[in-house]
């Protein structure tokens, strides 16, 4: 039963994680039906960009956040301007290499810059606490409060303001929204810019909580949580928050059973099976394409 | 003088062509004219144009989006390794090489089956998802597999792929996607391309013609995995990974989709400029990758994108061309 309890632990800490990624694949999905491969990259250079941040300046961790999610937001926004704006109205298959193509050329460029892997240093004193015999660290507390947080005042930008009712409206018809004046380019440079700072406070916590830092965990991690949405259905935020915590309880429980090798086996063996019997996720309407 | 047609047109300059390639081939590397490293690069460009001709029949002529054709290599490459290292490592080699290449391409195109199930309902986007998902499983099924050493790999595969053999499954794949594009069955794949709702109106069977094309493409996958496994004597699961079928995409968009010639152009040019940036290392993905999406930025469709070099193209039937040549001369007789 503890055992049980720490494991739900660990998987909330890597499921909150998946869902601040996730949400950035889902809202750029359901405003411009295009897949954002880049994004595992983008949460990728948020750990950089924070590695590098305290490699300059020691800073506390609440101002690493921030600026580690200006940073990651001006680098979502440049993505868009330079390569997906050009191609807004081509084929989306052209869309889709294309971001494939930015997401490569961010993982090999860092890769280029900082071939190994680094070990990121402590942010915060790491205090243990124990609750009826279940661990519980400072880290984790922070991790999940943060996640959360995040993901709340997202809920409230989309549902409650006027750009949240923007953003959901250039989701549901974008020429129909350009005519009747809301700026519909400005509306997706700020979809990406949340999205990417979204990532980037992913990396930034997943950085503290795996202390180390590869150019390879665009992949290995930032992928995992595109499977989270689409398993969510992709295009929906609260699916893509379901996804992630289904994935990361999958995967923590993986571990605990079989050799950690079999992770990625058993994530996308899961999203193939939901594609199979649920082709558009768990929580997402099926769209009818026209040609 | 309606008969007379350049001697390029010559009905049998193509397989005449084809058997004095061949004959070169065979016995260019005991000429001693080419040395090793040059045999190398043009092995290369051989499995690079299979990869390319195969992936550009799913992503050009059908016009769908699979990031998955490494997924295919890796299961040809491991299939035929299987037989040559571990079932039959004393074979002769002319006796187990043609039938190692043939069932690492089954053993690819059988694992197509699925695929081609899979996007009948599913297109675009979620199609690119489940090709990703594929090639993922493929990698990390084989990093399990204590059999073919997990992640180390395979070592100790025989020399194999000469040039010959290499320049014989260019040719076979060339021809076979080439029979098949300019098809009835290849038509419907076009079709596809172009509206599938309005093909399946028209009395395309869709779902026949996605099977065939992906099972196709993936078969000459798997031939191409089978060669580059004997070229290279060693392959491990992450020399299949995302970036392998990156390189096969430059190499289809930069040649140009929907086109034999392209495939052909692509995998020439992108396989020499790997090459020559070699000295650059690392560096050197951030190329390849740069260059697709600047590809897509500028020239969507590749430098040959829906043309194609007619020799490259089957001829018209007998019948079908004295048609044309009459109705030519008839309109030059009302324009004299």
């Amino acid at each position: 039963m503890k055992y049980l309890a720490q494991q739900a632990i660990n998987a909330l800490q890597l499921g909150s994680i998946y869902a601040l990624i996730a949400l950035g694949y889902s809202m750029v999905y359901g405003v411009l039906t295009m897949i954002n491969f880049a994004h595992g990259d983008v949460f990728m250079l948020g750990s950089f960009f924070c590695l590098l941040l305290i490699a300059i300046v020691p800073v506390p961790f609440w101002l690493a956040l921030i600026v580690v999610m200006g940073a990651t937001a001006i680098l979502g926004t440049l993505i868009e301007r330079f390569a997906y704006r050009p191609l807004r109205n081509a084929p989306r298959v052209s869309a889709i290499i294309t971001a494939l193509g930015c997401g490569l050329v961010i993982q090999n460029t860092t890769l280029g810059i900082s071939p190994y892997a680094r070990p990121m240093p402590h942010l915060l004193d790491n205090v243990t606490y124990q609750f009826a015999g279940i661990t519980v660290t400072t880290l984790q507390i922070i991790i999940i409060g943060v996640s959360v947080g995040l993901m709340m005042v997202l809920d409230f930008l989309i549902r409650k303001t006027s750009f949240g009712m923007a953003m959901r409206a250039v989701a549901s018809d974008r020429a129909t929204v350009s005519l009747l004046g809301v700026p519909a380019n400005e509306i997706i440079a700020v979809t990406f810019a949340i999205g990417a700072a979204l990532g980037g406070a992913a990396g930034l916590l997943y950085g503290m909580a795996y202390p180390v830092v590869s150019a390879a965990m665009g992949i290995t991690v930032g992928w995992k949580a595109f499977v989270a949405a689409v398993i969510g259905g992709i295009g929906n935020m609260r699916g893509a928050v379901l996804g992630a915590f289904i994935l990361g309880t999958v995967e923590v429980m993986t571990v605990a059973v079989l050799p950690s090798t079999y992770r990625d086996l058993i994530s996308y063996s899961l999203l193939l099976l939901i594609l199979v019997f649920k082709p558009h996720g768990l929580l997402g309407k099926p769209t009818i394409h026209k040609a | 003088m309606i008969g007379m047609t350049p001697w390029t047109k010559n009905r049998y300059l193509p397989p005449v062509l084809l058997v004095v390639g061949l004959i070169v081939t065979a016995i260019l590397p005991s000429t001693g004219l080419v040395n090793d490293y040059l045999q190398f690069v043009i092995v290369s460009i051989a499995i690079n144009a299979i990869l390319c001709v195969s992936l550009n029949l799913v992503n050009g002529w059908m016009g769908e989006f699979s990031v998955g054709h490494a997924g295919f290599m890796a299961l040809g490459a491991y299939a035929s390794a299987i037989l040559t290292v571990k079932l039959f490592p004393s074979a002769p080699a002319a006796l187990i090489f043609p039938a190692a290449v043939l069932i690492g391409g089954t053993v690819a195109g059988l694992a197509g089956i699925p695929v081609g199930i899979l996007s009948f309902k599913t297109r675009g986007d979620y199609l690119a998802i489940i090709t990703l998902a594929f090639l993922m499983i493929v990698k990390s099924g084989l990093e399990n597999i204590p059999y073919t050493g997990g992640p180390r790999g395979m070592l100790g595969i025989p020399h194999l792929t000469t040039v010959a053999w290499a320049y014989f499954w260019c040719v076979v794949a060339f021809w076979a996607i080439r029979n098949l594009v300019y098809s009835k069955y290849g038509r419907g794949i076009a079709a596809i391309r172009e509206d599938e709702i309005a093909a399946e109106a028209m009395g395309v069977n869709t779902r026949a013609a996605k099977l065939v094309a992906f099972v196709t493409s993936s078969f000459f996958a798997g031939v191409a995995g089978a060669l580059f496994a004997h070229q290279l004597q060693f392959i491990n699961p992450s020399s299949f990974d995302i970036l392998k079928s990156t390189e096969i995409l430059v190499m289809v968009y930069l040649g140009g989709v929907a086109s034999l010639g392209g495939s052909l152009l692509g995998a020439g040019v992108v396989t020499i400029l790997t090459q020559c940036l070699q000295p650059l290392g690392t560096w050197r993905m951030v190329v390849l990758p740069a260059l697709l999406v600047l590809l897509m930025l500028f020239r969507p469709a590749g430098i040959m994108g829906y043309r194609d070099w007619n020799w490259l193209k089957p001829r018209l039937s007998l019948k079908l061309r004295s048609k044309n040549e009459d109705k030519a001369e008839r309109g030059k007789e009302i324009v004299s």
